[in-house]
């Protein structure tokens, strides 16, 4: 169990305009699995492989339990690492794979033995042991890598986007996995991914990195129920954005007043809800729009709404959507509870 | 079609050497006769006695094409590794400077680093030789260097160092087996390269060190076409034992097959 604070974390590299990682700060709690989420090369990747130990920051420490480890390499700093690619050593059985790194720690060959099988029995790979990993299937290569890893038993075990490469079937199974292993082993894990649902899934708590900066460090919930900033609020889906002020509890703006959720101060804001939280029909905290578009979606309908001049977008049971058309005036309820404001 | 490569390729190189190999083991081979009338082992005797020469001269060529050999591996793994893998400014420059050494009349070379190894004091010498081979074996170590690590992943270093391996592990265990066909390869040009040098040991080992060709080719000069035969099938051994392994490779077979397995 390892707490990994990063403090004004930066990594610049020659020649680029933009820092790949501009001064995060964080803390993954001990024990916990904290995702590192943002859109394909807004750093994360960086961040796992400061925290490794396998590239050096520009500026800005890491500590493990409060303990420095700038000075400590790669190879020493028990933050193991699995890559994107499975990365298995090819001239090595899977077996002797899975053992690389308790044979670099001394322990006795028939401990390793042992400690292999239970773990190729762990990831459901037992009896391919002493096969080449070119004839293992993909998502028997990502489990051998993960069980690579996590046999030296690290302080951190760093993932970085671990289900990419595997098809949609795949990915719930070893989704599954990673959860267990984490909850059964304790180890502090950082998964880095670019897919939010995955993230959500996954985590304990999910550190959103947009260019280069962190955006949003909260349990899933939060990036759903109270978005810090719009662009927050876009990444996991939001597409409502009205802008207006706050006064008394009350949320004013051209389209009427809306009921706020208690505690919610005075001032300038942007009110954001989640489409699938309108309802249809009248009453409190009603808003009425014209439909511009409809999108039957399977499970659900979407449609697109004009009140006034702002866009807006709803989700409804698509029996409920089943009458409404483009051109049609259509009034729906967002209860105060869902109603969320993002402060400027 | 592979078996008909092989041995076109085998007789376009073999070929040439019969006539090396019938003078060594006659006296006397005048036109027109098609083969000598009296053999004899007498020049073969001569070159195994001491009073030749040859077995030292054959001692010392090993030794300098492997001292060779290991200097142009060594140097060229690190700037294989360079040019192989990054890009950075001044490539292009730095990649026409290795292999010009290939472009340029050898003796043209030869009479430039004279001087320069001269006011060095590394004329005359082994070390001096050895230094002077490098330039012609080190462009081709590199450049097949280059092309092995141009297809080398190095996150497979970075995952063995996470997983605890220091440096020289990773070199070992990981960078070493991953590369090694390509160094084998790029060590038997080498050895190549630097056992058929002529005039870079001449110049440089001033007569000092003589190598098999300097000795081959005195003998040549001397008329003595049936010692000279018997150097040239001890010469020609290296290249014909490399070829042997590496024919498998190129009529693409596989090299186990050359090593006897079905």
């Amino acid at each position: 169990m390892t707490e990994v604070t990063l403090a004004a974390l930066t990594k610049r590299y020659a020649k680029a305009a933009q820092p790949a990682l501009d001064a995060l700060s964080l803390t993954l709690p001990s024990g916990k699995l904290t995702a590192l989420l943002g859109p394909s090369g807004c750093g994360k990747t960086t961040a796992l492989k400061l925290i490794a130990g396998l590239i050096s920051p520009t500026s800005g420490q890491i500590t493990f339990d409060g303990q420095q480890v700038a000075s400590i390499p790669a190879e020493k700093r028990d933050a193991v690492m699995v890559f994107q690619n499975p990365l298995l050593f090819p001239y090595m059985t899977v077996a002797e794979n899975i053992g690389f790194g308790l044979k670099l720690r001394g322990i006795a060959a028939v401990h390793i033995r042992q400690q292999v099988a239970e773990m190729l029995a762990r990831v459901q790979l037992s009896g391919l042991g002493a096969r080449r990993p070119a004839d293992l299937s993909g998502g028997q290569q990502q489990r051998a890598a993960l069980a690579r890893a996590l046999i030296v038993r690290p302080r951190v075990l760093l993932l970085d986007e671990p289900l990419s490469n595997l098809d949609a079937h795949l990915r719930g199974e070893m989704r599954g996995l990673i959860r267990d292993l984490q909850r059964e082993t304790g180890v502090t894990m950082v998964v880095v991914t670019h897919d939010q649902h995955e993230a959500v899934v996954l985590a304990d708590q999910i550190a959103l990195i947009l260019n280069g900066k962190l955006a949003q460090f909260a349990p899933p919930h939060a990036f759903y129920d109270a978005p810090r900033t719009e662009a927050v609020a876009r990444f996991f889906g939001g597409r409502n954005f009205i802008k207006g002020d706050v006064r008394g509890g009350r949320f004013l703006c051209r389209s009427g007043p809306l009921m706020l959720p208690d505690g919610i101060a005075d001032g300038p804001g942007t009110l954001t809800f989640r489409p699938e939280n309108a309802r249809i029909g009248i009453g409190e905290n009603a808003l009425s729009g014209v439909v511009i578009g409809k999108e039957y979606q399977g499970t659900q309908t979407r449609l697109d709404i004009k009140i006034g001049d702002q866009p807006v977008e709803i989700s409804l049971r698509n029996q409920d959507a089943a009458p409404l058309e483009p051109g049609d005036t259509v009034g729906f309820t967002v209860s105060p509870e869902n109603l969320w404001v993002i402060r400027p | 079609m592979r078996r008909l490569a092989l041995v076109v390729l085998t007789l376009w190189l073999i070929a040439p050497m019969v006539p090396l190999a019938i003078w060594s083991l006659t006296q006397s081979w005048f036109f027109p006769d098609l083969l000598p009338a009296q053999w004899s082992l007498k020049s073969w005797r001569y070159v195994g006695s001491a009073a030749s020469g040859v077995l030292p001269s054959l001692g010392l060529t090993i030794a300098l094409s492997g001292a060779v050999t290991a200097l142009s591996v060594a140097l060229g793994l690190p700037a294989a590794r360079a040019l192989g893998l990054y890009r950075f400014r001044g490539k292009a420059l730095v990649e026409l400077l290795i292999f010009a050494p290939t472009l340029v009349p050898g003796i043209a070379v030869g009479m430039g680093l004279h001087s320069v190894f001269l006011s060095l004091g590394l004329t005359n010498s082994f070390a001096g030789v050895a230094l002077a081979h490098l330039i012609p074996t080190l462009p081709y170590t590199i450049l097949i260097l280059a092309g092995v690590f141009a297809n080398f992943d190095t996150a497979y270093e970075d995952q063995a160092r996470s997983l605890g391996a220091g440096r020289l592990t990773v070199l070992r265990h990981i960078t070493l087996p991953a590369i090694l066909p390509g160094v084998i390869t790029a060590a038997l040009f080498a050895f190549l390269v630097s056992w058929s040098q002529y005039v870079l040991t001449l110049l440089i080992g001033g007569g000092r060190i003589v190598t098999l060709p300097l000795l081959l080719f005195n003998f040549t000069a001397a008329g003595r076409n049936d010692i000279a035969g018997a150097i040239a099938m001890i010469y020609i051994l290296p290249g014909v034992l490399i070829l042997m392994i590496t024919a498998r490779h190129l009529t693409g077979r596989n090299a186990a097959i050359a090593l006897g397995k079905p």
